[in-house]
Protein backbone atom coordinates (compact mmCIF):
# COMPACT_ATOMS: atom_id res chain seq x y z
CA UNK A 1 0.00 0.00 0.00
CA UNK A 2 2.26 2.47 1.18
CA UNK A 3 5.29 0.36 0.96
CA UNK A 4 8.46 2.33 -0.12
CA UNK A 5 9.84 0.64 -3.19
CA UNK A 6 13.21 -0.55 -1.65
CA UNK A 7 11.83 -2.68 0.88
CA UNK A 8 9.55 -4.21 -1.54
CA UNK A 9 13.01 -4.94 -3.37
CA UNK A 10 14.71 -5.89 -0.33
CA UNK A 11 11.81 -8.68 0.72
CA UNK A 12 11.56 -9.94 -3.00
CA UNK A 13 15.46 -10.40 -2.88
CA UNK A 14 15.54 -12.24 0.23
CA UNK A 15 12.31 -14.50 -0.76
CA UNK A 16 14.93 -15.07 -3.69
CA UNK A 17 17.33 -17.07 -1.26
CA UNK A 18 14.12 -18.15 0.99
CA UNK A 19 14.93 -15.74 3.44
CA UNK A 20 12.84 -13.07 5.16
CA UNK A 21 13.48 -9.79 7.23
CA UNK A 22 12.45 -10.99 10.40
CA UNK A 23 14.75 -14.44 9.99
CA UNK A 24 11.80 -16.49 9.05
CA UNK A 25 11.55 -19.47 6.63
CA UNK A 26 8.96 -18.95 3.89
CA UNK A 27 6.33 -20.87 5.44
CA UNK A 28 6.57 -20.36 8.97
CA UNK A 29 4.21 -18.73 10.83
CA UNK A 30 5.06 -16.21 13.96
CA UNK A 31 3.69 -16.93 17.44
CA UNK A 32 -0.35 -18.31 17.66
CA UNK A 33 -2.31 -17.44 20.42
CA UNK A 34 -5.51 -18.52 21.22
CA UNK A 35 -7.84 -17.38 24.13
CA UNK A 36 -11.27 -17.68 24.77
CA UNK A 37 -14.22 -15.90 26.28
CA UNK A 38 -13.22 -12.54 25.92
CA UNK A 39 -16.82 -11.22 25.82
CA UNK A 40 -18.87 -13.24 28.67
CA UNK A 41 -21.94 -11.46 26.85
CA UNK A 42 -21.51 -13.40 23.91
CA UNK A 43 -22.25 -16.72 23.41
CA UNK A 44 -19.15 -17.15 22.28
CA UNK A 45 -15.79 -15.51 21.86
CA UNK A 46 -12.38 -15.71 20.60
CA UNK A 47 -8.82 -13.34 21.03
CA UNK A 48 -6.07 -14.71 18.09
CA UNK A 49 -2.80 -13.43 17.66
CA UNK A 50 -0.66 -14.43 15.28
CA UNK A 51 2.74 -12.19 15.78
CA UNK A 52 1.54 -8.66 16.39
CA UNK A 53 -1.68 -9.24 15.20
CA UNK A 54 -4.44 -9.52 17.03
CA UNK A 55 -8.32 -10.43 16.27
CA UNK A 56 -11.47 -10.78 18.30
CA UNK A 57 -14.56 -12.52 17.10
CA UNK A 58 -17.70 -13.05 19.13
CA UNK A 59 -20.96 -15.05 18.05
CA UNK A 60 -23.95 -13.48 18.93
CA UNK A 61 -27.64 -16.10 18.38
CA UNK A 62 -30.70 -14.66 17.86
CA UNK A 63 -34.05 -16.04 15.72
CA UNK A 64 -35.50 -15.03 12.46
CA UNK A 65 -37.94 -16.45 9.90
CA UNK A 66 -35.57 -18.83 7.58
CA UNK A 67 -35.13 -17.67 3.87
CA UNK A 68 -38.09 -19.56 1.50
CA UNK A 69 -35.02 -22.21 -0.14
CA UNK A 70 -33.65 -23.43 2.78
CA UNK A 71 -36.63 -23.07 4.94
CA UNK A 72 -35.48 -25.62 7.34
CA UNK A 73 -31.90 -24.20 7.64
CA UNK A 74 -30.52 -21.93 10.14
CA UNK A 75 -28.22 -18.95 8.98
CA UNK A 76 -25.34 -17.26 9.52
CA UNK A 77 -23.92 -13.69 9.00
CA UNK A 78 -20.34 -12.78 9.36
CA UNK A 79 -18.95 -9.23 9.49
CA UNK A 80 -15.67 -7.75 9.98
CA UNK A 81 -13.82 -4.44 10.75
CA UNK A 82 -10.41 -3.00 9.79
CA UNK A 83 -11.63 0.17 11.82
CA UNK A 84 -9.13 2.81 13.15
CA UNK A 85 -8.36 1.57 16.57
CA UNK A 86 -5.97 -1.62 14.43
CA UNK A 87 -3.38 1.01 12.20
CA UNK A 88 -3.01 4.51 11.15
CA UNK A 89 -4.00 3.40 7.53
CA UNK A 90 -7.24 2.61 8.52
CA UNK A 91 -10.27 4.93 8.33
CA UNK A 92 -13.52 5.49 9.81
CA UNK A 93 -16.84 4.60 7.91
CA UNK A 94 -18.49 1.09 7.42
CA UNK A 95 -16.25 -1.68 6.55
CA UNK A 96 -14.54 -1.13 3.48
CA UNK A 97 -13.54 -3.88 0.73
CA UNK A 98 -10.84 -5.09 2.33
CA UNK A 99 -12.22 -6.05 5.54
CA UNK A 100 -15.82 -7.21 3.53
CA UNK A 101 -13.66 -9.64 1.36
CA UNK A 102 -12.31 -11.16 4.49
CA UNK A 103 -15.47 -11.38 6.01
CA UNK A 104 -16.73 -13.23 3.07
CA UNK A 105 -13.31 -16.22 2.85
CA UNK A 106 -14.01 -16.20 6.80
CA UNK A 107 -17.99 -16.93 6.09
CA UNK A 108 -17.43 -19.50 2.96
CA UNK A 109 -14.55 -21.27 4.79
CA UNK A 110 -16.68 -22.05 7.70
CA UNK A 111 -19.99 -22.48 5.58
CA UNK A 112 -18.80 -24.72 2.91
CA UNK A 113 -17.04 -26.92 5.11
CA UNK A 114 -20.00 -28.39 6.55
CA UNK A 115 -18.84 -27.24 9.83
CA UNK A 116 -22.43 -26.56 10.79
CA UNK A 117 -25.28 -28.64 10.93
CA UNK A 118 -27.82 -25.81 9.16
CA UNK A 119 -30.85 -28.35 9.73
CA UNK A 120 -30.22 -28.57 13.44
CA UNK A 121 -30.63 -24.73 14.22
CA UNK A 122 -34.30 -24.94 12.76
CA UNK A 123 -36.84 -24.64 15.38
CA UNK A 124 -39.98 -24.70 13.82
CA UNK A 125 -39.87 -25.27 9.71
CA UNK A 126 -40.78 -22.38 7.78
CA UNK A 127 -41.59 -20.38 10.42
CA UNK A 128 -38.37 -19.85 12.88
CA UNK A 129 -34.68 -20.73 12.60
CA UNK A 130 -31.50 -19.51 14.53
CA UNK A 131 -29.30 -17.38 12.81
CA UNK A 132 -25.68 -16.63 14.11
CA UNK A 133 -23.81 -13.51 14.32
CA UNK A 134 -20.20 -13.84 13.99
CA UNK A 135 -18.57 -10.10 14.32
CA UNK A 136 -14.64 -9.84 13.60
CA UNK A 137 -12.79 -6.76 15.33
CA UNK A 138 -9.33 -6.34 14.34
CA UNK A 139 -7.22 -4.23 17.44
CA UNK A 140 -3.90 -4.42 15.81
CA UNK A 141 -3.05 -5.67 12.23
CA UNK A 142 0.43 -6.82 11.84
CA UNK A 143 -0.60 -8.62 8.39
CA UNK A 144 -2.54 -11.72 8.02
CA UNK A 145 -5.66 -10.65 9.87
CA UNK A 146 -7.39 -12.73 7.17
CA UNK A 147 -5.94 -16.43 8.73
CA UNK A 148 -6.24 -14.67 12.25
CA UNK A 149 -9.91 -13.76 11.65
CA UNK A 150 -10.47 -17.45 10.32
CA UNK A 151 -9.40 -19.06 12.89
CA UNK A 152 -11.01 -16.18 15.80
CA UNK A 153 -14.31 -16.60 13.80
CA UNK A 154 -13.79 -20.90 14.14
CA UNK A 155 -13.01 -21.07 17.73
CA UNK A 156 -15.89 -18.80 18.70
CA UNK A 157 -18.39 -21.19 17.11
CA UNK A 158 -16.46 -23.84 18.87
CA UNK A 159 -17.24 -22.26 22.36
CA UNK A 160 -20.54 -20.77 21.53
CA UNK A 161 -23.74 -21.94 24.07
CA UNK A 162 -27.35 -21.24 22.86
CA UNK A 163 -29.17 -18.70 24.93
CA UNK A 164 -32.05 -19.75 26.90
CA UNK A 165 -34.71 -19.70 24.43
CA UNK A 166 -38.93 -19.69 25.37
CA UNK A 167 -40.70 -21.34 22.13
CA UNK A 168 -43.89 -20.42 23.00
CA UNK A 169 -43.17 -16.95 22.96
CA UNK A 170 -40.45 -16.54 20.68
CA UNK A 171 -38.41 -14.72 23.30
CA UNK A 172 -34.70 -15.63 24.10
CA UNK A 173 -33.47 -14.69 27.39
CA UNK A 174 -30.14 -13.28 26.69
CA UNK A 175 -27.31 -13.26 29.28
CA UNK A 176 -28.45 -16.84 30.29
CA UNK A 177 -26.71 -19.98 28.95
CA UNK A 178 -27.97 -23.46 28.49
CA UNK A 179 -24.99 -25.89 28.09
CA UNK A 180 -25.98 -26.85 24.90
CA UNK A 181 -23.03 -26.25 22.39
CA UNK A 182 -23.91 -25.48 18.45
CA UNK A 183 -24.45 -28.27 16.27
CA UNK A 184 -21.33 -28.41 14.72
CA UNK A 185 -19.38 -31.26 12.87
CA UNK A 186 -15.84 -32.94 12.83
CA UNK A 187 -15.43 -31.20 9.53
CA UNK A 188 -13.36 -28.08 10.61
CA UNK A 189 -11.49 -26.32 8.27
CA UNK A 190 -8.57 -23.90 8.50
CA UNK A 191 -7.84 -21.57 6.94
CA UNK A 192 -4.38 -20.52 5.17
CA UNK A 193 -3.26 -17.60 2.89
CA UNK A 194 -0.50 -18.03 0.56
CA UNK A 195 1.20 -15.26 -0.47
CA UNK A 196 2.65 -14.09 -3.66
CA UNK A 197 5.90 -11.72 -3.67
CA UNK A 198 7.57 -11.74 -7.19
CA UNK A 199 8.22 -15.04 -7.92
CA UNK A 200 7.62 -16.38 -4.11
CA UNK A 201 5.26 -17.72 -1.97
CA UNK A 202 4.94 -17.32 1.63
CA UNK A 203 2.44 -17.46 4.57
CA UNK A 204 2.04 -15.71 7.56
CA UNK A 205 3.50 -12.04 5.95
CA UNK A 206 3.51 -9.38 8.48
CA UNK A 207 2.64 -5.78 7.73
CA UNK A 208 5.39 -5.11 5.20
CA UNK A 209 5.28 -8.55 3.73
CA UNK A 210 1.74 -7.89 3.01
CA UNK A 211 2.03 -4.47 1.50
CA UNK A 212 4.77 -6.19 -0.63
CA UNK A 213 2.62 -9.02 -1.90
CA UNK A 214 0.90 -9.03 -5.64
CA UNK A 215 -1.78 -11.77 -4.99
CA UNK A 216 -2.61 -14.49 -2.60
CA UNK A 217 -4.74 -17.66 -2.24
CA UNK A 218 -6.23 -18.64 0.93
CA UNK A 219 -7.39 -22.31 1.24
CA UNK A 220 -9.78 -23.72 3.62
CA UNK A 221 -8.37 -26.91 4.26
CA UNK A 222 -10.60 -29.96 6.62
CA UNK A 223 -9.81 -33.60 7.19
CA UNK A 224 -12.93 -35.12 7.68
CA UNK A 225 -11.81 -38.63 6.90
CA UNK A 226 -8.48 -39.72 5.65
CA UNK A 227 -8.15 -37.94 2.28
CA UNK A 228 -7.47 -33.44 3.34
CA UNK A 229 -9.99 -31.51 1.29
CA UNK A 230 -10.25 -27.74 0.23
CA UNK A 231 -13.78 -26.36 1.22
CA UNK A 232 -13.17 -22.72 0.41
CA UNK A 233 -10.86 -21.12 -2.02
CA UNK A 234 -10.10 -17.30 -3.09
CA UNK A 235 -7.76 -15.82 -4.81
CA UNK A 236 -6.88 -12.01 -3.71
CA UNK A 237 -4.94 -9.22 -5.06
CA UNK A 238 -4.73 -8.22 -9.10
CA UNK A 239 -1.42 -10.18 -10.02
CA UNK A 240 -2.35 -14.19 -11.96
CA UNK A 241 -0.74 -16.99 -10.76
CA UNK A 242 0.68 -19.65 -12.99
CA UNK A 243 -0.90 -23.14 -12.94
CA UNK A 244 2.52 -24.56 -11.39
CA UNK A 245 2.16 -22.00 -8.44
CA UNK A 246 -1.31 -23.40 -7.86
CA UNK A 247 -0.34 -26.90 -7.89
CA UNK A 248 2.61 -26.05 -5.30
CA UNK A 249 0.46 -24.10 -3.14
CA UNK A 250 -2.06 -27.16 -2.72
CA UNK A 251 1.52 -29.33 -2.52
CA UNK A 252 2.73 -27.06 0.33
CA UNK A 253 -0.86 -26.83 2.11
CA UNK A 254 -0.91 -30.42 2.47
CA UNK A 255 2.53 -30.33 4.13
CA UNK A 256 1.93 -26.91 6.11
CA UNK A 257 -1.43 -29.14 7.06
CA UNK A 258 -0.48 -32.04 8.28
CA UNK A 259 2.75 -29.80 10.47
CA UNK A 260 0.96 -27.11 11.64
CA UNK A 261 -2.00 -27.58 11.80
CA UNK A 262 -2.39 -30.34 15.04
CA UNK A 263 -0.37 -27.78 16.61
CA UNK A 264 -3.40 -25.26 16.20
CA UNK A 265 -5.62 -28.13 16.66
CA UNK A 266 -4.43 -28.70 20.26
CA UNK A 267 -5.00 -25.42 20.94
CA UNK A 268 -8.20 -25.25 20.39
CA UNK A 269 -8.68 -28.67 22.11
CA UNK A 270 -7.37 -27.41 25.28
CA UNK A 271 -9.36 -24.29 25.67
CA UNK A 272 -12.14 -26.68 25.71
CA UNK A 273 -11.45 -28.93 28.42
CA UNK B 1 -37.24 -3.55 49.14
CA UNK B 2 -34.81 -0.97 50.15
CA UNK B 3 -31.15 -0.91 48.41
CA UNK B 4 -29.23 -2.23 52.05
CA UNK B 5 -26.48 -4.38 50.30
CA UNK B 6 -24.77 -4.07 47.10
CA UNK B 7 -25.52 -7.70 44.85
CA UNK B 8 -21.67 -8.15 44.54
CA UNK B 9 -21.28 -7.50 48.35
CA UNK B 10 -19.17 -4.44 47.02
CA UNK B 11 -18.91 -1.18 50.47
CA UNK B 12 -21.14 1.55 48.37
CA UNK B 13 -17.97 3.75 48.22
CA UNK B 14 -16.34 0.58 47.09
CA UNK B 15 -15.02 0.51 43.20
CA UNK B 16 -15.18 -2.45 41.05
CA UNK B 17 -11.78 -4.71 40.71
CA UNK B 18 -9.68 -2.30 38.37
CA UNK B 19 -8.01 -3.95 35.34
CA UNK B 20 -5.42 -1.14 33.58
CA UNK B 21 -2.82 -1.99 31.30
CA UNK B 22 -1.30 0.13 28.44
CA UNK B 23 0.36 -0.55 24.87
CA UNK B 24 -2.46 -3.04 24.17
CA UNK B 25 -2.29 -1.88 20.41
CA UNK B 26 1.45 -2.14 19.88
CA UNK B 27 0.65 -0.15 15.96
CA UNK B 28 -0.32 3.11 17.77
CA UNK B 29 1.20 5.77 19.25
CA UNK B 30 -0.32 4.96 22.64
CA UNK B 31 -2.88 2.43 23.37
CA UNK B 32 -4.41 1.30 26.83
CA UNK B 33 -7.10 -1.34 28.64
CA UNK B 34 -9.09 -0.32 31.10
CA UNK B 35 -11.59 -2.59 32.88
CA UNK B 36 -13.70 -2.02 36.18
CA UNK B 37 -15.25 -5.25 36.82
CA UNK B 38 -16.77 -6.56 33.79
CA UNK B 39 -16.82 -4.04 31.66
CA UNK B 40 -13.92 -4.05 29.52
CA UNK B 41 -12.44 -1.06 27.15
CA UNK B 42 -9.32 -0.59 25.07
CA UNK B 43 -8.34 2.90 23.82
CA UNK B 44 -5.83 3.70 21.06
CA UNK B 45 -4.10 6.77 20.22
CA UNK B 46 -2.76 8.04 16.65
CA UNK B 47 -1.37 11.43 16.27
CA UNK B 48 -1.02 13.96 16.44
CA UNK B 49 -0.77 14.01 12.87
CA UNK B 50 -1.93 16.01 9.55
CA UNK B 51 -5.89 16.77 9.39
CA UNK B 52 -8.01 15.51 6.56
CA UNK B 53 -10.33 16.82 5.19
CA UNK B 54 -8.54 20.12 5.29
CA UNK B 55 -11.90 22.12 5.81
CA UNK B 56 -11.85 20.80 9.38
CA UNK B 57 -8.46 22.04 10.11
CA UNK B 58 -8.10 24.47 12.57
CA UNK B 59 -4.48 27.24 12.54
CA UNK B 60 -4.22 28.03 15.83
CA UNK B 61 -4.97 25.02 17.39
CA UNK B 62 -5.50 21.09 16.85
CA UNK B 63 -8.27 19.37 17.41
CA UNK B 64 -8.95 16.19 19.44
CA UNK B 65 -11.26 13.14 17.36
CA UNK B 66 -13.20 10.02 19.23
CA UNK B 67 -14.70 7.29 18.22
CA UNK B 68 -16.61 5.72 21.01
CA UNK B 69 -17.42 1.79 19.48
CA UNK B 70 -19.53 -0.51 21.50
CA UNK B 71 -18.63 -4.01 20.36
CA UNK B 72 -21.75 -6.25 18.93
CA UNK B 73 -21.38 -9.02 20.78
CA UNK B 74 -20.53 -6.42 24.08
CA UNK B 75 -23.54 -6.28 25.01
CA UNK B 76 -26.48 -9.20 26.38
CA UNK B 77 -28.47 -8.83 22.81
CA UNK B 78 -26.35 -8.05 19.62
CA UNK B 79 -25.57 -4.03 19.62
CA UNK B 80 -25.64 -3.42 15.47
CA UNK B 81 -22.20 -2.19 14.50
CA UNK B 82 -21.26 1.32 13.45
CA UNK B 83 -22.51 4.37 14.79
CA UNK B 84 -25.56 5.35 16.73
CA UNK B 85 -26.99 8.16 18.07
CA UNK B 86 -26.36 6.77 21.59
CA UNK B 87 -22.12 5.95 20.54
CA UNK B 88 -21.80 9.79 18.33
CA UNK B 89 -23.01 11.42 21.95
CA UNK B 90 -20.70 9.35 23.99
CA UNK B 91 -17.87 10.23 21.49
CA UNK B 92 -18.74 13.84 21.72
CA UNK B 93 -18.75 13.82 25.72
CA UNK B 94 -15.74 12.05 25.09
CA UNK B 95 -13.80 14.82 23.16
CA UNK B 96 -14.94 17.24 25.54
CA UNK B 97 -13.63 14.94 28.69
CA UNK B 98 -10.14 15.10 27.31
CA UNK B 99 -9.89 17.59 25.43
CA UNK B 100 -9.66 20.06 28.74
CA UNK B 101 -6.70 18.54 29.82
CA UNK B 102 -4.68 18.20 26.27
CA UNK B 103 -2.63 21.20 24.99
CA UNK B 104 -3.96 21.25 21.67
CA UNK B 105 -2.64 24.96 21.07
CA UNK B 106 0.86 22.84 20.85
CA UNK B 107 -0.79 20.98 17.52
CA UNK B 108 -1.98 23.42 15.43
CA UNK B 109 -3.75 21.77 12.18
CA UNK B 110 -3.48 18.79 13.81
CA UNK B 111 -5.71 15.89 14.50
CA UNK B 112 -5.23 13.56 17.65
CA UNK B 113 -7.68 10.19 17.05
CA UNK B 114 -8.75 8.81 19.68
CA UNK B 115 -10.67 5.04 19.21
CA UNK B 116 -12.11 3.24 22.10
CA UNK B 117 -13.66 -0.29 21.37
CA UNK B 118 -15.70 -1.75 24.65
CA UNK B 119 -15.25 -5.22 24.52
CA UNK B 120 -17.60 -6.37 27.02
CA UNK B 121 -20.16 -4.30 28.56
CA UNK B 122 -21.47 -3.96 32.36
CA UNK B 123 -22.44 -0.56 32.90
CA UNK B 124 -20.27 2.55 32.58
CA UNK B 125 -18.85 1.70 29.59
CA UNK B 126 -18.09 5.51 28.82
CA UNK B 127 -16.08 5.75 31.69
CA UNK B 128 -14.22 2.94 31.34
CA UNK B 129 -13.64 4.27 27.77
CA UNK B 130 -12.70 7.77 28.86
CA UNK B 131 -9.92 6.06 31.62
CA UNK B 132 -8.35 3.63 29.09
CA UNK B 133 -8.48 6.87 26.72
CA UNK B 134 -7.15 9.04 29.33
CA UNK B 135 -3.89 6.59 29.66
CA UNK B 136 -3.45 6.11 26.20
CA UNK B 137 -2.80 9.89 25.53
CA UNK B 138 -0.46 9.96 28.07
CA UNK B 139 0.91 6.40 26.73
CA UNK B 140 1.43 8.35 23.81
CA UNK B 141 3.59 10.90 24.99
CA UNK B 142 0.88 13.88 24.47
CA UNK B 143 1.52 16.76 26.95
CA UNK B 144 -1.34 17.01 29.22
CA UNK B 145 -1.83 19.66 31.99
CA UNK B 146 -3.17 16.96 34.01
CA UNK B 147 -4.77 13.43 34.07
CA UNK B 148 -8.20 12.51 33.90
CA UNK B 149 -10.49 9.86 35.57
CA UNK B 150 -13.87 8.78 35.06
CA UNK B 151 -16.66 6.89 37.46
CA UNK B 152 -20.53 6.55 37.22
CA UNK B 153 -21.81 7.29 40.13
CA UNK B 154 -25.32 5.64 41.20
CA UNK B 155 -28.12 6.27 43.04
CA UNK B 156 -29.83 3.22 43.26
CA UNK B 157 -32.86 3.71 45.63
CA UNK B 158 -31.61 6.33 47.99
CA UNK B 159 -28.12 5.09 48.54
CA UNK B 160 -25.07 6.65 46.77
CA UNK B 161 -23.31 4.04 45.06
CA UNK B 162 -19.99 4.39 43.58
CA UNK B 163 -19.10 2.70 40.14
CA UNK B 164 -22.49 1.29 39.74
CA UNK B 165 -23.26 -1.99 37.60
CA UNK B 166 -25.45 -3.26 35.13
CA UNK B 167 -27.67 -5.03 37.67
CA UNK B 168 -28.01 -1.78 39.87
CA UNK B 169 -28.56 0.32 36.91
CA UNK B 170 -31.95 -2.20 36.33
CA UNK B 171 -32.29 -2.10 40.26
CA UNK B 172 -36.15 -0.13 39.97
CA UNK B 173 -37.53 -0.42 43.23
CA UNK B 174 -37.83 2.63 45.79
CA UNK B 175 -36.03 5.56 44.07
CA UNK B 176 -35.30 3.33 41.08
CA UNK B 177 -31.70 3.94 39.74
CA UNK B 178 -29.96 6.86 38.86
CA UNK B 179 -26.71 7.07 36.98
CA UNK B 180 -24.29 10.41 37.41
CA UNK B 181 -21.12 9.55 35.39
CA UNK B 182 -18.18 11.95 36.09
CA UNK B 183 -15.01 12.76 34.97
CA UNK B 184 -12.62 14.86 37.04
CA UNK B 185 -9.43 16.00 36.77
CA UNK B 186 -6.24 14.84 38.71
CA UNK B 187 -4.96 17.73 40.64
CA UNK B 188 -6.96 20.64 39.79
CA UNK B 189 -10.43 18.70 40.77
CA UNK B 190 -12.13 20.30 38.06
CA UNK B 191 -15.26 18.41 35.92
CA UNK B 192 -14.83 17.88 32.71
CA UNK B 193 -17.10 15.74 31.45
CA UNK B 194 -20.83 15.26 34.00
CA UNK B 195 -24.56 13.54 32.66
CA UNK B 196 -26.93 12.39 34.83
CA UNK B 197 -30.11 9.70 33.80
CA UNK B 198 -32.40 9.58 36.63
CA UNK B 199 -33.03 12.05 39.48
CA UNK B 200 -31.74 13.32 42.18
CA UNK B 201 -32.70 15.79 45.25
CA UNK B 202 -30.48 18.56 44.88
CA UNK B 203 -29.96 18.06 48.54
CA UNK B 204 -28.16 15.34 47.72
CA UNK B 205 -25.96 16.09 44.87
CA UNK B 206 -22.90 17.12 46.58
CA UNK B 207 -22.91 13.55 48.16
CA UNK B 208 -22.29 12.16 44.63
CA UNK B 209 -19.53 14.82 43.88
CA UNK B 210 -17.82 13.85 47.08
CA UNK B 211 -18.02 10.31 46.22
CA UNK B 212 -16.76 10.73 42.48
CA UNK B 213 -13.82 12.54 43.74
CA UNK B 214 -12.80 10.19 46.15
CA UNK B 215 -13.24 7.40 43.45
CA UNK B 216 -11.43 9.08 40.71
CA UNK B 217 -8.30 9.78 43.12
CA UNK B 218 -8.08 6.14 43.51
CA UNK B 219 -8.68 5.42 39.92
CA UNK B 220 -5.97 8.00 39.20
CA UNK B 221 -3.50 6.06 41.42
CA UNK B 222 -4.23 3.11 39.54
CA UNK B 223 -4.15 4.75 36.45
CA UNK B 224 -0.39 6.17 37.28
CA UNK B 225 1.11 2.79 38.33
CA UNK B 226 -0.14 1.04 34.68
CA UNK B 227 1.57 3.83 33.24
CA UNK B 228 4.52 3.38 34.73
CA UNK B 229 4.53 -0.05 33.39
CA UNK B 230 2.61 -2.13 35.79
CA UNK B 231 -0.24 -4.67 34.93
CA UNK B 232 -2.86 -4.29 36.83
CA UNK B 233 -5.84 -7.22 37.28
CA UNK B 234 -7.48 -6.15 40.88
CA UNK B 235 -9.57 -9.70 39.52
CA UNK B 236 -6.85 -12.14 39.82
CA UNK B 237 -5.23 -9.98 43.03
CA UNK B 238 -8.34 -10.70 45.02
CA UNK B 239 -8.31 -14.52 44.16
CA UNK B 240 -5.53 -15.04 45.84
Amino acid sequence: MNLPTINKKRITELLKQDKRLDGRTPFQYRDIKIETNVSNKAEGSARVTIGKTEVIAGVKMATQTPYTDHDDEGTMTTSMELSPICGERYELGPPKINAIEIARVVDRGLRESGFIDWKKLCITPKEKVWSINIDIYCINDDGSALDASALAALVALKTARFPEYDKETDTINYGEFTDTPLPLTKNQALSMTFYKIGDSLILDPNREEEDASEARLTLAIAKPEKDRIISAMQKGGQTPMTADELIKIIEQSEKNYDEKFPEIEKKIKDLMK
Amino acid sequence: MPYEKRADGREMNELRPIQAKVGVVPNADGSALFGAGKTIAIAAVYGPKPLHPAHMKKADTGIIRCEYNMLPFSVTERARPGPSRRSKEISMITENALAGVIDLKRFPGTVIDVQIMIVQADAGTRCAGINAAAMALAHAGIVMKEMISSVAIGKIDDKIATDITKEEEDYHDGEGPTDIPFTITSNSKEITHLQLDGYIQTHRFKESIEAAKIACEKLNEIQIRALKGEEIDENKEKEK
